[in-house]
């Protein structure tokens, strides 16, 4: 493991307490993010995706907890961290921005004072001083005439405004690291691209590290210059955002790849009948011994039934785990 | 493909639907949305034609007129050239000729009843009398979709996200409809499921012999999909034609930021992208819709006029007064 990464996430295991047994939602992943790099997870709901993200900043609740592996902060084990001292780095170096913005903001509170609040529970500001940086800080998020809006509750707010609420809150106290999930997908697509490059300007401004969660492919390749793809709770391929996409090395990732009705492609190839990936998703309780891919896998063979891979290194950078990469 | 000799199977001339509100017991002042304002559609046999926009543009209000789900306040729809007010055409005639798939199928199935039950009552309602008939139908139509006829018998909940939307799919099936409304009928299901339900969309339109109407956010599935393309904004259409045209050479500056809005996994750009919000409803900004976030606006766009939707090549319209200075922008290569 990287001694010097901001964040390393080691064979992280997160378990679903469900009737007694406890499923493995997430399994055995690892990666890593360096000051300043953004890092994108992709994948189906349920390939547990957000719930790494919430046990990254302690709020994984019940039935879900973690069940195994380490998670090292600035080199500090912060898995089992007392919740005072999570309090302490949440909303201050680690910090979130929710999907559904108009459910993550306080309905009854003004959006200056829920911005306000960071800087009195993180930096000890005074209430005065924090509602006059409040200000500054949807400035910085592009919300016009913020002395007003300050004052302004999260109903008068539209959508996209309400998300670049969230975003000031998250990046009051210049956070080290930002966790994004799914950050614009309640939103419009013309407004989706302007969030975007407000998280990435930002971002560069401050030196932060983003982990970037999407189930969207081409989001996730313009954001981030790795990309970890999510199956079934496994970290079934880790590359350059360039590669994992044009040439992927996992069976999982080259069949959503071409299943994928993408834009300008009937214009080039006419229209043709998609790739299909064979099958569902399966259930946490449900997944499959082995490959957790292995039913819906073209290339499956009997190893992928019985054994479950290890993450490979691959030639030229990157992780993969299947028994047939290459 | 599209039978360009017979009429439209289905025309919306003039088509208006308004929302009032406020002016309640306190007397605010009454104001009125206007959701879908003076829309003109064809949809011809064995086409589908998506309909794209963002939120609010009113493709959803337009969408449950079409299929009698909501009150128009102005215009006519006429299907297979007959008026849906007019004699000749009651309620039972349109759910033959019209039906609706949703977007999420898990609510728009009831919980607390088996396929088999969903699927037979509108069977029962439109005097299919014989058992025998109402179940071989029922057997037709999952196997259509790609179910089994026992699998009749279960709850929604048994089934998967994609089989559900299956279920939906023979739902709108089982009655024998000439047009189908898919009211974004992939965008609830996981992304590796979606390739499955488009293809069985696309085969079910040749094989049925049905005609669509798409309303989807996704551009790619729009083009993939459709035959001709309406772009809506703010309860206008404001460009209309060929899929290829649509993608290749839109006219519309919102078209254009539209297709340019959307991320390419490979890295391409498609333009320049714009900003601010989509404005308020209630209060629509004069003349085009469109202008403070048009990159290519000009005074003569805010003029209180709404701009026409002129034909500027055969089948290809466009509302924008500047359509013939702007030069033609190619978005692909």
């Amino acid at each position: 493991m990287t001694g010097d990464a901001l964040l390393t996430v080691d064979r992280l295991r997160i378990d679903l307490a469900f009737g007694g047994t406890r499923y493995p939602a997430v399994k055995d992943v690892s990666f890593t993010i360096g000051a300043g790099e953004t890092l994108g997870l992709v994948g189906e709901s349920g390939c547990g995706k957000s719930i790494t993200a919430l046990a990254l900043i302690g709020l994984l609740r019940r039935p879900l907890g973690i069940g195994g592996g380490r998670i090292l902060f600035k080199g500090r084990e912060i898995q089992n961290l007392p919740e005072a001292e999570m309090r302490k780095l949440r909303g201050n170096r680690i910090s979130m921005i929710f999907q559904e913005p108009m459910t993550a903001l306080n309905p009854l509170s003004p959006i200056g004072r829920q911005i306000a609040e960071m800087f009195v529970l993180h930096q000890g500001a005074t209430w005065h001083e924090a509602e006059r940086r409040a200000v500054d800080a949807l400035a910085s998020v592009r919300v016009p005439a913020p002395d007003r809006r300050v004052k302004d509750y999260p109903h008068q707010l539209s959508g996209g405004m309400r998300q670049r609420v969230m975003i000031a809150i998250a990046l009051a106290c210049d956070p080290d690291l930002l966790l994004a999930d799914e950050p614009t997908t309640a939103l419009d697509v013309t407004v989706q691209a302007e969030i975007l490059e407000l998280i990435r300007e930002r971002s560069a401004a401050q030196g932060t590290a983003v982990l970037m969660i999407s189930h969207d492919l081409g989001l996730i390749a313009n954001m981030c210059a790795r990309v970890g793809v999510m199956y079934a709770g496994r970290l079934v391929e880790q590359r350059a955002a360039e590669e994992v996409f044009r040439s992927p090395s996992h069976p999982y990732t080259s069949g959503l790849v071409a299943s994928l009705p993408l834009l300008g492609a009937r214009a080039r190839d006419g229209q043709h009948r998609l790739k299909e990936i064979p099958g569902v998703v399966p259930a946490v309780t449900a997944f499959p011994a082995g490959c957790r891919f292995n039913p819906r896998c073209q290339a499956r063979t009997e190893i992928c039934v019985e054994v479950d891979p290890e993450e490979t290194p691959l030639p030229h950078g990157g992780l993969v785990r299947c028994h047939h990469h290459g | 493909m599209a039978d360009a000799a017979a009429g439209p199977l289905l025309r919306v001339e003039d088509l208006a639907v308004h929302f009032p509100l406020g002016g309640g017991l306190l007397g605010g002042r009454k104001r009125i949305i206007h959701a879908v304002d003076g829309v003109d559609l064809e949809l011809r046999k064995g086409e589908c034609l998506g309909l794209v926009g963002e939120s609010g543009c009113g493709k959803s209000s337009l969408a449950l007129s079409i299929v009698g789900l909501q009150a128009p306040t102005r215009g006519r729809i006429l299907l297979d050239g007959k008026d849906v007010n007019g004699p000749g055409l009651g309620r039972l005639d349109r759910a033959r000729f019209v039906q609706m798939v949703f977007q999420d199928p898990y609510s728009s199935l009831n919980p607390r009843q088996t396929v088999q039950r969903t699927l037979e009552a509108p069977l029962r309602l439109h005097g299919m009398t014989d058992r025998a008939e109402r179940e071989a139908r029922i057997a037709e139509i999952l196997r259509h979709v790609g179910l089994r006829p026992e699998q009749a018998q279960r709850y929604p909940h048994e089934f998967s996200g994609g089989q559900r939307q299956r279920v939906g799919i023979a739902r709108a099936l089982i009655l024998k409809p000439r047009i189908i409304v898919l009211d974004e009928p992939v965008s609830a299901l996981d992304v590796s499921i979606r390739a499955q339900i488009i293809n069985l969309l696309l085969e079910l339109k040749d094989t049925l012999d049905l005609s669509y109407i798409m309303i989807s956010h996704d551009l790619g599935v729009v083009e993939h999909m459709s035959d001709r393309v309406a772009v809506m904004y703010l309860g206008r259409i404001v460009e209309t034609g060929g899929w290829h045209r649509i993608f290749t050479a839109p006219r519309h500056p919102y078209t254009r930021a539209l297709i340019a809005a959307i991320p390419d996994p490979f890295g391409a750009t498609r333009g320049a992208k714009i900003t601010g919000d989509l404005p308020n409803p209630l209060e629509p900004p004069s003349g085009c819709h469109f202008h403070p976030r048009c990159p290519e606006m000009r005074d003569v766009c805010r003029q209180p006029v709404v701009p026409p939707l002129d034909e500027i090549d055969p089948g290809h319209r466009v509302r924008c007064v500047r359509t013939g200075e702007l030069a033609v922008e190619r978005t692909v290569p």
